[in-house]
């Protein structure tokens, strides 16, 4: 059980930045996210695309803005849990326990939901028996490589981890590699390489082509896959691997009682709590109105949650409003140094 | 202003006047039309205001650019008249449009 003062859902800029809010008036934070990475959509879905209305930063990119702000919040040592996703949140008492899917447990009296649009999960094939396969013969990324020696696999994608994967597990297995389209969007040296692959016969590819039907009682035997013009082919399969990007859902937020407005969390403005004291959301997943989905909103609403979390993490301490430019103990807190 | 016609999965058709400079993304949020989730906003960044344009119209609109393409490739069953909504901009010649929404964005 770890015992904090803020578990904060999300690790995209809103939850980095509140951290920081947190941390100035001396509250610890506990970051979970369900991606592999710090960062949010700003790392998963535009690393390199510019942005230009952070207030005082004219342009930086998803990266970069993330990078910034891990290096704001390195006082405050915060603990990352990734790969993980809030599974339950449970009322004991005064505070709150949350559980993840690695059923790791936190204690605390707040929560603060930074969550986007939900968390980023694979895309999934959509034919019928699919669900049925998916960990036993499907798979949307590779924990063991050896799985899959001398198997006969078809890779289904046609960006960066369809490539890679078809190439580093051609060297050991029966690869066909399936897309839709006749041009791969990943690397231009992967597809090239894949490409000078099938031509030394060491993979097969198949496009424009998408998944039809599975066959197999027990395990899988086969796919069928269809052109465009409805041409269908069946191809000899033991494995399928499926890389279609990450997709993001909303999930189990949805069942913690908390009052949902389409894929929001309506929260009041004055401190962006939810219908459940303790339980705040800010960023992206909240909603309110005259709500804008921007960045520098989500800045604001973390301010301010991350006040009315002192009130409840320190219920016996006064809280005062203080300027980091002239306040020492928010000084001590940042760890800086003074010279004179 | 054009009249723009989105067709659910299941046949349910919404006629809507949506202003000029719109996305037709935009106009179905503003509607409530369901079928376009249109998770990322509009940044033309996650594939779920995936439309089919009427085979009619497909041509008269403006041609996709290599990341809707891209986008596309993670969209739920894409034929060739996929587009993704966000990355239409509604202008008086729309007027009539027709799409069609797929039988889920993901």
């Amino acid at each position: 059980m770890i015992k904090t003062d803020a578990v904060v859902i999300g690790a995209g800029p809103v939850g980095l930045f509140v951290v920081h809010q947190l941390g100035i008036i001396g509250l610890k934070a506990d970051v979970i996210d369900n991606l592999d990475k710090i960062g949010g959509q700003c790392i998963e879905l535009y690393p390199d695309k510019p942005i230009y209305d952070i207030p005082a930063i004219p342009e930086c990119t998803g990266e970069s803005l993330t990078n910034s702000l891990l290096d704001q919040i390195k006082p405050f040592k915060p603990n990352f849990h990734l790969n993980e996703r809030v599974q339950s949140v449970i009322k004991e008492k005064d505070f709150w326990k949350v559980t993840t899917s690695k059923n790791k447990n936190f204690i605390a009296p707040c929560i603060i939901i930074a969550g986007g649009v939900g968390s980023f999960e694979p895309r999934k094939f959509a034919v019928t028996n699919s669900e049925k396969f998916e960990n036993t013969g499907i798979f949307y990324s590779v924990k063991d490589k050896n799985l899959f020696k001398n198997k006969k696999v078809s890779i289904f994608g046609g960006g960066d981890s369809a490539l890679d994967w078809a190439i580093e597990l051609s060297k050991i297995a029966d690869i066909t590699l399936v897309h839709r389209r006749n041009e791969f969007r990943g690397a231009k040296h992967s597809s090239e390489l894949v490409k000078k692959l099938e031509k030394e016969g060491k993979i097969k590819i198949k496009t424009p082509f998408q998944i039809n039907s599975i066959e197999g009682k027990n395990k899988i035997e086969a796919i069928n896959v269809k052109s465009e013009e409805g041409k269908i082919e069946k191809i000899a399969t033991d494995y399928v691997l499926g890389f279609f990007g990450l997709i993001m859902k909303l999930g189990p937020i949805a069942e913690w009682g908390l009052n949902l407005d389409k894929k929001t969390i309506p929260v009041n403005t004055e401190n962006f709590q939810t219908n459940k004291k303790g339980i705040f959301a800010i960023g992206d997943i909240c909603s309110y109105p005259g709500k804008l989905k921007l960045i520098l909103s989500g800045f604001h609403e973390g301010a301010l949650a991350a006040r009315a979390c002192f009130k409840l993490a320190k219920p016996n301490e006064t809280y005062r409003f203080e300027y980091t430019t002239t306040s020492k103990s928010m000084q001590e807190r940042l760890g800086v140094k003074k010279s004179d | 202003m054009a009249k723009i016609t989105y067709i659910e999965h299941n046949g349910k058709s919404h006629k809507v006047d949506v202003p000029k400079d719109l996305s037709v993304m935009e106009g179905a949020i503003q509607n409530n039309i369901p079928g376009i989730d249109a998770d990322c906003g509009g940044a033309c960044a996650c594939a779920t205001c995936h439309v089919y344009v009427d085979e009619k119209w497909f041509d008269k609109i403006e041609k996709k650019k290599d990341s809707e393409q891209d986008m596309l490739d993670m969209a739920f069953e894409p034929n060739k008249f996929s587009r993704l909504a966000c990355q239409i901009t509604v202008s008086d010649d729309l007027d009539g449009l027709v799409v069609k929404m797929p039988s889920k964005q993901a």
